[in-house]
């Protein structure tokens, strides 16, 4: 054969515009989200927050909203539920113990199930990546990401931002690209498994927020830095500590370490947060964890509990939020194009 | 038997060397004559002569895809030899070799006869390959002479890659004793565990384990250094699917030492990235996964340069319902035969200018010669009646649902597709045709 390889012009077939989200009431990942609908659910957090309980539950009276979850989870499942009951949602739950997901049921035919039930929107925790996308089209409902593998939980990155809107930026009214200018973030630890520190990554640069990863590279790839704007790799804890308003810890998730071996007193050694680290190197910043946190693992019990701790303001913004997402999944499309 | 008049059409042979105007005289399963339009010289006389007027279109070989899945015995649910050749003949392809990995595996002869048998009702010819080894678990090899003289064309254990060096070893120098080539899906599956694409940042963002390309290179790697030392053997070592560019810059270097060493490449490889995979869409899975904009510019590459020997579609149908699940727990494959001719034709001669002699030779020609399979390939007097009859210049627009093939999991749908194919001619009688 000639050799005839002079390059040539190739016009290589376009990646065609996502069609998701179907519905504008889902919250798929954070990047569906406008400034507009940012700043919508933001207000709206902080309005139903401060309603009359009373006067709140009649917003959404006996609509019905579906939990449906394949993994275990505290704070996340019981703050969506506390928060679709403050608006007066019936909720139900099903979970992939004790329903017929067990039997082999796909996630399809459950959504459609769940759907003919009476379901108007579903709240999914899922262990595959992309499960909530697989969900939205069969079900065409609006369905909200709460936590999908090693992907996406955009709802933790807001209940995050509410949180450091509300340390750094007290009284701003409304976000926009340098809101978080000059505030740079600090994610530690496994990177490389957490759906945390990819929606925090994809939202807070977004408003002007430097992030730093941090981590060993079993467990915080190179690659990540090519996220998107606004990210880089710093290895040195103590460096990135230094340079921080905001410490984001994250669990080594032993779940999904797939046979990786990792020497966990090496990995404290060089990343637990402690108290000395703390005091020394960041002592104005606060410190935040998306939970569940493994006392004496990724930080030391005095800083869990000491006052530059957010840990337990996350969960409780965890409603705020989720009411918020939850009252524009039953509304957004009703009231008018996407809130 | 059955005489069959194709009357002038452009004849392009690239095997042959012929582009030129023709007409063609087929007669019982043969290329009985070519010459100028008008001129044959055995038609005097012939009766129940079938005519076909080619004139504006392109008469070529039939195409040859030496990789594809049929998934009968055991699958017929996702596709059987009749659905997956009838989807054979749409895309103008007059021969397939059928992949082993079929429930019961493809190992014994009495297997690869059963799919070469009548009642199978293919609409094309089905060359089987073998597993190299009993159920394709990569521990003993099957018997290659039985094999051989039952059909069977070449072995592998696609998709369950032998990685132990010494069965390896084995089975190049077992299958150049009995004049087989050996297949391999090039994947170390070690490295590749739980991952459902290429690892890179795509991957990442997705949340999804990836295969990194050293698992594809590595294992191309270490077949060549096998191939190398049996050099003496004259062992036929063929890549599946290739799909990184390390593994081409392998298989390039083997070829200089003058190595038994091909290659083939899917058009999703040379067309499609990770950064495809988008949002989920499981039309997008398939192993080896979609790669980098690096590792598909040098398929494109390897292809102009020659170092490719054939385009393969590694045709994968599955079931709809068994696509419509979480990406990580779909199965791997798209289909690819009604789908072949029309990318080649569009991206490789239409926006690549690749003389279309030279597409069509990856697509016929050069495959038969990767498989050895005689007479196939080429349109030269005394060989197969094998011919695919197309309007170059036709575009159109490729729906999956109105597919001949049973299963629906392509990325292609919708796509717009160059050069239509009028007919397709498989040993001698008309196996597709299409209006106008």
């Amino acid at each position: 054969m000639p050799a005839t390889a002079a390059r040539r012009p190739f016009h290589p077939p376009q990646i065609s515009p996502s069609p998701f989200p179907h519905h504008p009431g889902s919250l798929l990942g954070v990047e569906d989200l406008t400034l507009e609908s940012l700043n919508h659910i933001l207000a709206r957090a902080t309005a139903l927050t401060n309603q009359d309980p009373l006067s709140r539950d009649r917003i959404l009276a006996k609509r019905r909203v579906a939990l449906l979850f394949y993994e275990s989870s505290t704070r996340t499942r019981t703050s969506f539920e506390l928060a679709a009951k403050a608006l007066g949602c019936d909720t139900t739950l099903v979970s992939s113990l004790s329903s017929s997901i067990e039997k082999g049921e796909s996630l399809k035919d459950t959504g459609l199930t769940i759907k003919a039930l009476g379901a108007e929107a579903i709240i999914l925790r899922h262990n595959s990546s992309g499960a909530p996308w697989v969900l939205e089209e069969y079900t065409r409902l609006p369905v909200l990401n709460a936590g999908d593998g090693m992907h996406e939980h955009p709802t933790q990155a807001l209940l995050d931002l509410r949180t450091i809107l509300a340390h750094l930026r007290p009284g701003v009214a409304d976000v926009g690209p340098d809101t978080l200018a000059g505030v740079t973030v600090a994610i530690t630890g496994d990177i490389l498994h957490s759906r945390v520190a990819r929606s925090n990554m994809l939202l807070l640069p977004r408003l002007g927020a430097q992030v730093l990863l941090c981590g060993p590279k079993e467990l915080l790839p190179g690659l990540a830095a090519g996220a998107g704007p606004g990210v880089t790799i710093e290895r040195n804890f103590e460096a990135a500590l230094r340079q921080s308003q905001v410490v984001m810890m994250l669990r080594i998730q032993a779940e999904r370490l797939a046979g990786l071996q990792l020497d966990l007193e090496q990995y404290k050694a060089s990343y637990q947060l402690t108290g000395d680290r703390l005091r020394t190197l960041a002592p104005q910043a606060i410190v935040m964890h998306p939970g569940p946190i493994i006392r004496g693992l990724e930080l030391t019990a005095g800083v869990a509990d000491g006052p530059q701790s957010a840990i337990l303001e996350q969960v409780a913004n965890g409603v705020a939020i989720r009411m918020a997402v939850v009252e524009r999944a039953l509304t957004a499309g009703t009231t008018g194009g996407r809130a | 038997m059955s005489t069959l008049l194709v009357r002038n059409g452009h004849l392009v042979d690239p095997g042959a060397g012929v582009d030129a105007v023709k007409d063609i005289l087929f007669k019982d399963n043969r290329v009985l004559e070519i010459a100028a339009p008008g001129k044959l010289k055995q038609l005097n006389g012939a009766t129940d002569v079938q005519s076909i007027d080619a004139t504006g279109l392109v008469v070529a070989p039939g195409l040859i895809d030496i990789h594809v899945h049929l998934r009968e015995p055991g699958q017929g649910y996702k596709e059987t030899i009749a659905t997956g050749t009838a989807a054979a003949a749409a895309g103008g392809f007059t021969a397939v070799a059928a992949m082993p990995n079929t429930a019961p595996v493809n190992d014994s002869a009495e297997i690869t006869r059963w799919m070469q048998s009548p009642e199978r009702g293919a609409q094309v010819r089905v060359f089987p390959i073998a597993a190299a080894t009993r159920g394709s678990k990569g521990e003993t090899l099957n018997d290659y002479a039985a094999l051989k003289s039952a059909g069977a064309v070449a072995v592998t254990d696609d998709g369950h890659p032998i990685l132990k060096d010494s069965v390896m070893r084995e089975t190049l120098a077992a299958a150049s004793r009995v004049g087989l080539s050996v297949i391999q899906h090039a994947e170390d599956t070690r490295l590749t565990q739980g991952a459902s694409m290429n690892a890179g940042p795509a991957a990442f963002k997705l949340g999804l384990r990836g295969m990194p390309a050293e698992a594809e290179s590595g294992i191309v790697e270490r077949d060549i250094r096998l191939v190398t030392e049996l050099r003496e053997a004259r062992a036929h070592l063929h890549v599946a699917h290739t799909s990184t560019a390390a593994a081409i810059a392998a298989v390039r270097q083997a070829r200089r030492n003058g190595l038994r060493v091909t290659c083939e490449v899917a058009p999703h490889h040379f067309l499609l990235t990770d950064e495809h995979v988008g949002c989920y869409n499981t039309h997008y899975k398939m192993n080896p996964p979609l790669r980098s904009a690096a590792d598909r510019d040098a398929m494109i590459e390897a292809i102009l340069d020659g170092v490719v020997d054939a385009i393969a579609t590694d045709h994968a149908p599955h079931a709809m319902h068994e696509k419509e699940v979480e990406f990580d727990r779909a199965p791997n494959g798209i289909t690819g035969l009604e789908t072949a001719l029309g990318l080649c034709l569009r991206y490789l001669h239409g926006d690549l200018k690749m003389p279309l002699g030279r597409v069509l030779s990856l697509l016929s020609a050069q495959p038969a010669a990767v498989l050895g399979l005689k007479g196939r390939g080429t349109l030269a007097v005394g060989s197969c009646a094998d011919a695919v009859i197309f309007d170059a210049n036709a575009e159109w627009t490729y729906r999956a649902a109105e597919g001949k093939s049973k299963a629906k999991n392509t990325p292609f749908d919708g796509w717009t597709m160059q050069g239509k194919v009028r007919w397709t001619i498989a040993e001698g009688r008309v196996a597709y045709s299409s209006p106008e």
